[in-house]
Order: C-alpha cells, then sequence, then structure tokens
C-alpha cells in the first residue's frame, strides 16, 4: 500500500507539466504542495494517535479499578468473593519468579554478548548463534512455556515450581539481555581496547575495567526491559502450568506460585463483573510497576545517548 | 582509575630502545606468556553462555518433535492437513490444523491491515517530519505502549474494545440497512470475536513497526533525499518515492516481524477471540486460533500421556515452524538492508 511508489497526487493530462500554460502548472504544484500537507497531517495525527490509545487504555482501567485499590487488596490472598480477595500471593510469586529469572539470565546474557562482540569475531558459528539469537527472540512465548513444561517442569523433575518459571522467563528474555548488551559493547570504541592493551592489559583486563563500565548504561537498560518483560509475561507460565488459585506464599524455589499477570487473566476470564474490576485492580499494580521500570530503561537510555 | 599507575610506569619501557618490529615481538612474547588460566576459564564460561542460546533451540525442536511424535503416529499427516474440523475431545475426533492456521491468520491479517499502514506513517513522521523535541516526546509513548503487557490488551480488548464495536455496529444497523436495502439486515457482533483481538495487536504491534520502520528510514543517506528536494520534490514526493523505496527490505522485515509477532500472540486471543476453531473469513465471529487453543488445553483437565494432550505438541511445532519461517524471512531481509548501505 504506501510502501508501493504512489502515483503523483496528480496527474490531468498527459502533457508533461513544462509544457503546459504556467498558470496551470502553478495550480499543480499548488496541489502537490496541498498533497504534501495533507500527507504531514496524516503521519502526525497516526503518531499522536499513540498518545490516545495509551491515554485511552490507563483511563479505562483506572476508572474500573480504582475502587477496589486499597491496602486490603495488596495484603489479601485470592478468595471465592471478589471483594475479599487480594493479590499477596501474586505479588510475592512475581518476585521470587523473577529473582530467579534475573539471576540465571543477566549472568548468562551478559556472558554470551562479551563472547559474541569480544571474543567470537566473524566466523561461521558465531555468525549461526547470531541469527539463532534473532530467531529466539521472535519466537512466541508460548513455545517457551512448551519447552519449560518438557525440560524442567518433566524432564529435570523441578515440578510446577518458582524454579521452573524462573528458568523458563529466563531462557526468554535470554535473547533481549544480549542483544541489548551487544548493542552497548558495540557502541564502545575501539580505541579504548586498544589502548587498554597497549598499556599491557590483558584481554579481561580490558573488557572489565574498560569496556564494561562505558556499556554498563546499555547493559542496564536492556536489563530493566528484559525483567519487565519477563514479569508481564503470562503464556509460558500458564502453559507449564502455573497454578491459578495458590492462597500462600512460596516459600522456596520448589513452591508452586502464581504471578500477578496470571491472576489478572484468571479474574479477567470470570463472567462476574466484580471479578473484571479486580482484574482491573490488579492490572493498575502491574501497569505501575512495568512502566516505572520501562520509563527508567527509557529515562537511562536517552542519558546515555545524550552524553555520547 | 586503576590503570594510570602502570600506564606511566610502563611507558619509558615502551618508548626507550625499542624499535617498532621489537615491541610488536615483545608483545607477542608478553600475550603468549600473559595467557592465565583465568582468561582461558573465562572464554570458555562466556562460549558457554552462548551455547545456552543453542541449545535452547534444539531443545524446543527436539521437545516439539519427540513429544508430537506419538500424535503423528496416531493421526496422519492427510488427516492434520485435510481435515477441514479441529476437534480433537469430541467423539468422534477432528484433527484438521486448517480451521487453527485459519482463525490465527484470520486475526494476524486483521492486526496487520491496521499496524503496518498505521506504524509505517508513523515512521515516516518520526523520521523525516518530526523536530528531534517532537521526536523526545513521542518516542518514549511508543516505547510505553510497547511496554504494556499482552494480558492487559486481553483484558482491554474483551472488555473495551468489544463493547465499543458492539455500539458502533449497533449504531450503524440503520445505514447498512438502507444502503444494502435488507431490512432484514442485523449484522451481530460475538462476545468473542477475531476483530476485537486483531484490534488489540494491533494496538500491540504498532510501536514494534514504528520503530523497526523509523530505524530503516534513518539509514537512508541524506543525499537521496537533497538530490530529491534538488528536482523539486514535494516532502511526500520524497518520503514515498524516494526514502521509502529506498527502505523498502527494512520496512518488510519489520512488516513480517510484526506478523508473526502477531501470530504468535497468545494472551489476547485466549481473552477475546474465543474457542471455537473454524474456517471463516468473518472477523465478527468468535474463533480460535492456535496459541489460543494450546493454552485451552494446558488449563483444562486433559490427562496426560493422552491423544487429547498431545494436541498441544503438534500445533506447537506448527506453530513454531511457521514463526521461525517468518523470522528468518525477516532476519535475512535486514541483513541484504544493512550491506546496501554500509
Amino acid at each position: 500500500m504506501a510502501t508501493a511508489p504512489a502515483p503523483l497526487p496528480d496527474s490531468p493530462s498527459p502533457v508533461p507539466p513544462k509544457y503546459q500554460p504556467l498558470a496551470s502548472s502553478s495550480a499543480h504544484l499548488r496541489r502537490r504542495k496541498l498533497a504534501s500537507t495533507l500527507f504531514y497531517l496524516l503521519c502526525f495525527s497516526v503518531t499522536l494517535l499513540s498518545f490516545f490509545l495509551l491515554a485511552w487504555i490507563m483511563s479505562g482501567i483506572f476508572k474500573q479499578g480504582i475502587p477496589y485499590l486499597n491496602q486490603q487488596f495488596l495484603t489479601s490472598f485470592p478468595s471465592r468473593f471478589a471483594e475479599q480477595a487480594g493479590i499477596k500471593s501474586a505479588l510475592y510469586g512475581s518476585v521470587y519468579v523473577l529473582c530467579v529469572t534475573a539471576v540465571f539470565a543477566i549472568p548468562v546474557g551478559i556472558g554470551a554478548a562479551i563472547f559474541l562482540q569480544e571474543y567470537a569475531g566473524d566466523n561461521r558459528f558465531a555468525r549461526f548463534v547470531q541469527v539463532n539469537i534473532a530467531n529466539l527472540a521472535g519466537v512466541p512465548s508460548i513455545v517457551y512455556g512448551i519447552l519449560g513444561l518438557a525440560l524442567f517442569v518433566r524432564a529435570l523433575g523441578f515440578e510446577r515450581s518458582v524454579l521452573s518459571g524462573g528458568l523458563t522467563l529466563g531462557l526468554l528474555v535470554l535473547p533481549i539481555i544480549i542483544i541489548a548488551t551487544q548493542e552497548a559493547l558495540r557502541g564502545v570504541p575501539n580505541s579504548l581496547r586498544h589502548g587498554s592493551y597497549a598499556l599491557g592489559a590483558s584481554k579481561w583486563q580490558t573488557i572489565r575495567r574498560q569496556v564494561l563500565p562505558i556499556a554498563m548504561p546499555g547493559i542496564l537498560t536492556g536489563i530493566i526491559l528484559s525483567i519487565s518483560r519477563a514479569m508481564g509475561e503470562t503464556a509460558p507460565l500458564i502453559m507449564m502450568g502455573a497454578l491459578t488459585y495458590v492462597a500462600f506464599v512460596p516459600r522456596g524455589l520448589r513452591d508452586g506460585f502464581t504471578t500477578l499477570p496470571i491472576q489478572v487473566f484468571n479474574w479477567t476470564s470470570r463472567p462476574q463483573v466484580e471479578f473484571q474490576a479486580i482484574a482491573a485492580a490488579g492490572i493498575i499494580v502491574l501497569m505501575t510497576v512495568l512502566l516505572s521500570l520501562n520509563a527508567l530503561a527509557i529515562f537511562l537510555r536517552y542519558r546515555s545517548n545524550s552524553r555520547l | 582509575m586503576a590503570m594510570e599507575n602502570p600506564a606511566t610506569s610502563q611507558i619509558p619501557v615502551a618508548g626507550g630502545a625499542a624499535t617498532l618490529g621489537s615491541v610488536a615481538k615483545n608483545s607477542e612474547s608478553l600475550s603468549a606468556t600473559r595467557k592465565k588460566p583465568l582468561e582461558i576459564a573465562l572464554f570458555w564460561i562466556f562460549a558457554l553462555c552462548a551455547a545456552v542460546t543453542v541449545f535452547t533451540t534444539f531443545g524446543i525442536i527436539a521437545v516439539l518433535v519427540t513429544e508430537s511424535a506419538p500424535f503423528f503416529r496416531e493421526v496422519s499427516l492427510a488427516r492434520f492437513f485435510g481435515e477441514k474440523e479441529w476437534a480433537p475431545l469430541f467423539n468422534p475426533p477432528h484433527y484438521g490444523i486448517f480451521s487453527l492456521v485459519c482463525g490465527t491468520f484470520l486475526v494476524a491479517a486483521g492486526a496487520a491491515m491496521f499496524s503496518l499502514p498505521m506504524g509505517l506513517l508513523a515512521a515516516i513522521y518520526l523520521s523525516e517530519y518530526a523536530s528531534p523535541r517532537a521526536r523526545n516526546i513521542m518516542k518514549p509513548v511508543l516505547e510505553l505502549l510497547a511496554g504494556v503487557p499482552t494480558v492487559v490488551y486481553g483484558y482491554f480488548a474483551l472488555l473495551f474494545i468489544t463493547p465499543l464495536l458492539q455500539n458502533v455496529l449497533e449504531s450503524m444497523t440503520p445505514t447498512l440497512q438502507r444502503v444494502t436495502g435488507n431490512p432484514n439486515l442485523f449484522p451481530t457482533i460475538e462476545v468473542f470475536n477475531a476483530l476485537s483481538a486483531s484490534i488489540a495487536i494491533a494496538i500491540m504491534t504498532l510501536p514494534l513497526v514504528a520503530s523497526l520502520c523509523e530505524d530503516s528510514l534513518r539509514v537512508v543517506p541524506r543525499a537521496l533525499r537533497e538530490g530529491a528536494y534538488a528536482l523539486g520534490a514535494t516532502k511526500m514526493e520524497v518520503s514515498l518515492k524516494v526514502v521509502v523505496p529506498a527502505a523498502l527490505s527494512g520496512i518488510m522485515a519489520s512488516f513480517i516481524l510484526a506478523v508473526s509477532r502477531a501470530v504468535g500472540e497468545t494472551m489476547i486471543v485466549a481473552l477475546a477471540a474465543g474457542a471455537s476453531p473454524k474456517i471463516t473469513l468473518n472477523p465478527l465471529e468468535s474463533i480460535q486460533t492456535m496459541t489460543g487453543y494450546i493454552v485451552q488445553v494446558s488449563m483444562g483437565d486433559v490427562p496426560h500421556g493422552s491423544i487429547g494432550y498431545q494436541t498441544i505438541f503438534a500445533v506447537g511445532l506448527v506453530l513454531f515452524c511457521i514463526t521461525v519461517m517468518m523470522n528468518l524471512a525477516s532476519i535475512s531481509l535486514v541483513k541484504k538492508y544493512r550491506h546496501k548501505y554500509d
């Protein structure tokens, strides 16, 4: 559609413009300029639409959920009665799972990125790994759920536990961390590495003392974005059978759990209006955390962009 | 900071007697003696980290293939791809994947119809028109929109978009009746329908398309634009006839990626699109997608090891194949594009 070369805004006659009388040619020009202005307005309003969509979503959810959002909601377990239900177990579950995810995915992701960017060079294996990571970034999250179900829950015998959920989400966000870290490492000028080598530093000394500190804002941005992605992810956890009714706080890695998005999904899919309203309250909590995380990441990125 | 001391102490050594050749030789022998066990161990640790991603891919393929193998022993490929109905839990069961694929692509195509052109227009605005200040405001908003979890979009589709569509359709009914000349025409939209899921997915993928397209548009060399302006082109003509065609492979890559994302989207369709697999082109009906089916079965009480349970791996395999093909197409387009202006 818009990608194909669009026809000239106006071509009234087969006579080339330069043979036309001056008045008509200036009318032609005016029409082209008008079309250009209209096109600008179109592009602008489409972009502006994203503002309104965000505002529409947020205001709608706030209107629904705010009446239910109180201290009791944050400190109670889920219940059959909407007015007594809360998100205590979901909050704890989310935090536990995210801790496992972070502990697994952050070091592995940064390590993989360092390998690809600093060690591997441009050989066939590195290129294969690179394409593989780009592809993994686009694999549907539910497929990771299938992997987690077969690998962690069954084959390794972790059951439907915090550990399984955290590791599954860890695999899911690994490509995000790797891609962001690689980008950050790529942004470090080679002259710094050469300077460090010239002073006798080893490869690891160079990476640890010169490259990583400079790449840190970019890496941090990637980590924050990946944690917020993991926090909002529902499908893989449902897939591997995270419980939806959990009236306890997980005590260890082997305990069952529920998370905030699962709780929201569970409440949303019920027909009763009250449960849909407390789903909105749950979304407000979820979105508050997520949007602050994302805003922090965006802020970090813009600050480091403007500094370089 | 920590480097300062050794640096100053080494300068006289390097700058002293050594010629260029002997410095090189020196550093060679240095690096040979300096390869400490730590350095070697770290190399292999990092390599192992990178290998985790390869294991992930092989793990996914192995799980999908081995777990769906019993299913395909029971159900022939001819039935799987040939039958028109998908009802594995009914008696007699039907295993026609096509109706799930059809639902998936109905939703994805609907989403693409909104998100691709709108994302491209937003990208053109951000890359060609927006002042740096406007860009600094607009881009973060798009990024925030991209950070909204899919379950929230699902909630939104079910409880905001669907009622809105019902109202719109109701108010349009008299007009439709007049236009078609059929007074008995009452178009209805079901509570669960493909359209509201499509719209929610479109909102979800809009930032992705916009930001990837913008990246491709910005890479187009300035000289191309200047040349077109010098020939008297208007801004729209420069954008649509010079910049967009020049960035076409990058734009296509982002389009394919967005469709792939829409095909794999789960929570929105699980909440809003319904659970009735059928072959239809009517977006106002309830349908079921591949992802929606997988969620439905994994939440239900289908016993492990039964053929009903194995279907989710077969469906997962089809879903994985479709999305991988799209991702690889997108990746190769991006590569082609990157070479173009390097």
